[in-house]
């Protein structure tokens, strides 16, 4: 396992499970006592196939410095196709991020089972591992404060 | 005959049996066009009736099919706007059998933005008062000023990899159609993007957003964009974007559309054609049209028959290559 990295700042990395794999994967995990990174922030989903990759680019907008999608391996997902759709989708969405200006590595999807406890903490892991190599992410910027307005020009009397 | 006059004669020819037809017809000013809807014989007189003729006929006119969706309706276009009908069927937005699609051969449409920076310092588009094409050039009167551009210099630049200067499909077809051009495309605005360091195209992107004024043109202007009063960016649950002047509410909101054209965009340009500011929204939706043409070897808009790729899905994927975390 590479090394955890303890003594450095915790970043955020936001993770959209499916409930009936990843999730049960991570828990696996937790129950099974595997230690892992406390970077990532889990939000749960019915389905891969429900990440909408505008979630992945807004929690990225938003200050997530990863994103990692994890649903049912290929052929088993419980909604028995969700999984394959979401593969198109988030292939086809890794696209842009570069051209944002994102590097493309903040950002992966997998599959992790309910009974891959090992796997899942191999995952984390190593996305966490590798989002710290990458530092925190860069922010677009909040709405500036309008010149005028910074002037006390223009500025309509009520 | 000219190829307008064809295409007048086909209209005349397919007004009896459609509510309308949609083409191109004078503006406000020498050089801008707008739509025209032709009911009656004498409503053609109008069409194309502009000193640039067909090398003004830029608006893509399948931008109003689904809205007259359940009317029989007639539309001339340029090869591209064919492709929006073809993928506007493709998907079932829009029924075949209610379209009349009138194409003809065209040899590129004007970038009045290019026109408007060729024009002298402090010169406005709307001081025009007369253009006329004479053989590769547009002749254009400033008052008393002439100036002469090559239209090669004005033309857009979807112009100069389009692969389809014919209809894809068509009912009619004014003149022959030439054959299909050999080109590819090979995304080189793209690649001047990605010359960029990732900082530097953050900051791009930073500072192109920033002129944003959230007029949605862009949207409008899609032949794609099919919500219309339902479109996300006006939802407050979820609430995608905020009503602050952030360029990360503007650039979330081209993202946004962006991806909702994900394996459906044409390129047909509207998008940056409208856009007000300048901004090159259409780079966004090329880099989903190459990462599609990449992975499934398909490009929008050009077989009525074909699914797009996102609506469907293959068990073992030929092009995906995941992640092995060993």
């Amino acid at each position: 396992m590479p090394e955890l990295t303890e003594n450095t700042k915790e970043l955020r990395i936001v993770g959209f499970l499916c409930n009936w794999c990843s999730y049960g994967g991570a828990d696996t995990a937790g129950v099974g006592r595997f230690i892992q990174p406390t970077d990532l922030r889990i939000i749960r989903l019915p389905c891969s196939g429900r990440v909408n990759p505008l979630f992945i680019i807004k929690a990225l907008m938003s200050g997530a410095d990863g994103v990692l999608v994890s649903g049912c391996h290929p052929r088993d997902c419980h909604y028995a196709e969700g999984n394959f759709y979401a593969r198109r989708r988030l292939e086809v969405f890794k696209h842009l991020l570069p051209v944002l200006g994102i590097d493309r590595r903040r950002f992966e999807y997998t599959w992790v089972s309910a009974s891959e406890g090992p796997r899942w903490q191999k995952v984390v892991t190593d996305f966490t591992a590798q989002i710290h190599a990458l530092g925190p992410a860069k922010f677009f910027a909040d709405a500036p404060e309008l010149d005028f307005l910074k002037a006390g020009e223009g500025v309509m009397q009520p | 005959m000219a190829i307008h006059e064809q295409l007048k004669k086909i209209i005349l020819d397919t007004l009896p049996g459609v509510e309308c037809v949609i083409g191109w017809g004078p503006g406000q000013d020498a050089l801008h066009g707008s739509p025209v809807f032709m009911r009656k014989p004498e409503d053609v007189d109008s069409f194309m009736d502009t000193p640039l003729g067909a090398f003004g006929a830029v608006n893509n006119l399948a931008l109003f099919l689904p809205e007259l969706s359940g009317k029989k309706v007639g539309v001339v276009v340029k090869g591209c706007d064919s492709r929006s009908i073809v993928q506007l069927v493709a998907e079932k937005l829009i029924k075949r059998e209610e379209v009349v699609i009138i194409g003809f051969p065209c040899e590129g449409a004007a970038d009045l933005t290019k026109i408007e920076k060729a024009l002298p310092e402090g010169r406005e588009a709307g001081e025009v008062t007369g253009a006329a094409i004479v053989g590769e050039t547009l002749k254009l009167s400033l008052g008393s000023e002439e100036i002469s551009l090559g239209l090669a210099d004005i033309k857009a630049d979807k112009c100069t990899r389009c692969k389809t200067p014919g209809a894809v499909i068509s009912d009619a077809f004014a003149g022959i159609a030439g054959k299909a051009p050999e080109v590819r495309d090979e995304y080189a605005d793209l690649a001047a993007l990605e010359a960029m360091s990732l900082d530097e195209r953050f900051k791009f992107w930073e500072r192109e957003m920033s002129r944003c004024i959230r007029c949605y043109a862009c949207r409008n202007a899609c032949p794609l964009c099919v919500c219309r009063d339902h479109c996300v960016a006006g939802s407050r649950s979820p609430h995608w974007i905020t009503q602050t002047d952030s360029t990360r509410d503007k650039l979330m909101f081209q993202i946004i559309h962006a991806t909702h054209l994900a394996g459906r965009c044409t390129g047909c340009g509207e998008c940056q054609r409208a856009c007000p500011a300048g901004i090159p929204v259409l780079l966004l939706k090329r880099t989903f049209n190459r990462g599609v043409a990449e992975i499934f070897g398909y490009d929008a808009g050009m077989d009525t028959e074909a699914t797009p790729p996102l609506l469907t899905f293959q068990v073992e994927e030929a092009h995906i290559k995941e992640r092995e975390w060993q």
